[in-house]
């Protein structure tokens, strides 16, 4: 299979693929969410010790995943756009911020309402939940600095300093239980060692975070094609897409 | 079914998390189509050709 990869690095080509992988991993995004609600809410049996509060891990894991998991890939988008200066690659980024946060902050919260039940208490300053509140600070500073320079490329610039320096809280986050012997408790979930639970709430699990990565794709394709359009205002060839997106635009 | 939504007595803290979660998604599927929109917009009224300007001095001139 030979793909000509240059294809995916300038605005002009990506737009239309864009749009055709934003559609298709939302509608898979929506079949894997409602699965996943149908085992995690119906299928799954009551846990023993906690009841029907451990629901919410079918929406906390996946979430808390996805929140370390695209800052990796904004930082890394970050990195391409400082090391070739691409524009994509920074439009990339840029598109990721939000979407990062959003997963940073149902984390936080479903975590919340989760340790309420089980723990006793919404919030404790756990190394954990804090690094995590850092996450979603890291998250919050990347927008607002962005929004707070005028020139786009340089924006970019000081956009994916700030991104790539704060990628070092994300190992902090995942090795925080093992490191520091606070509230959290360790990982429920382990490649080497036998689950810890039953299988239909592990598939719950999995199938939930792989909705959860549909959805992350799908949104941010559509948030990029929205700053492409934004970025490549003053470029001929958008003129030509006014006409293609009223023939073909969902 | 009330038994379902009742959640063993965890109702509260359960459709806390899941409501949030669904609400954030809907308002960010939203907000992005609304930005989306609003870029064509934008590219749309920069393309159009400018009117042509009145020249109010050219009338009252001798």
């Amino acid at each position: 299979m030979l793909i000509n990869w240059f294809r995916f690095a300038s605005p002009v080509s990506f737009y239309p693929i864009a749009g055709r992988w934003s559609f298709a991993f939302g509608a898979l995004a929506a079949v894997l969410a409602g699965a996943g609600l149908v085992v995690g809410l119906w299928i799954a049996p009551t846990d023993a010790t906690q009841g029907d509060a451990y629901r919410i891990i079918f929406i906390h894991v996946p979430t808390a995943w996805m929140a370390m998991f695209i800052y990796l890939v904004m930082a890394a988008w970050s990195a391409l756009a400082l090391g070739f200066n691409t524009r994509l690659s920074a439009m990339m980024a840029q598109a990721l911020a939000p979407t990062g946060a959003l997963m940073a902050g149902l984390a936080l919260w479903t975590g919340a309402f989760w340790g309420r039940p089980t723990w006793g208490t919404y919030w404790a300053w756990d190394a954990r939940m804090t690094s995590t509140l850092i996450l979603l600070f890291l998250y919050l500073g990347v927008i607002a600095l962005r929004s707070a320079i005028e020139e786009p490329r340089r924006a970019d610039r000081a956009c994916a300093v700030l991104a790539l320096v704060g990628a070092v809280n994300v190992p902090i986050i995942y090795f925080s239980v093992q490191w520091w012997n606070t509230l959290h408790q360790g990982s429920s979930i382990s490649l080497t060692a036998a689950p810890k639970m039953a299988m239909t709430m592990l598939a719950g699990i999995l199938i939930m975070t792989a909705a959860a990565w549909c959805y992350t794709i799908a949104i941010v394709l559509s948030r990029v094609q929205a700053i492409i359009v934004e970025r490549e205002r003053g470029a001929g060839w958008l003129e030509s897409l006014i006409e293609w997106r009223a023939g073909s635009e969902h | 079914m009330s038994e379902f939504f009742a959640m063993g007595g965890y109702a509260w803290y359960v459709w806390m998390a899941y409501g949030a979660a669904a609400l954030a998604i809907v308002v960010e599927i939203v907000t992005v189509r609304a930005r989306r929109k609003r870029a064509f917009d934008e590219l749309r009224m920069s393309l159009e050709p400018p009117r042509p300007r009145s020249m109010p001095h050219a009338r009252g001139a001798r």
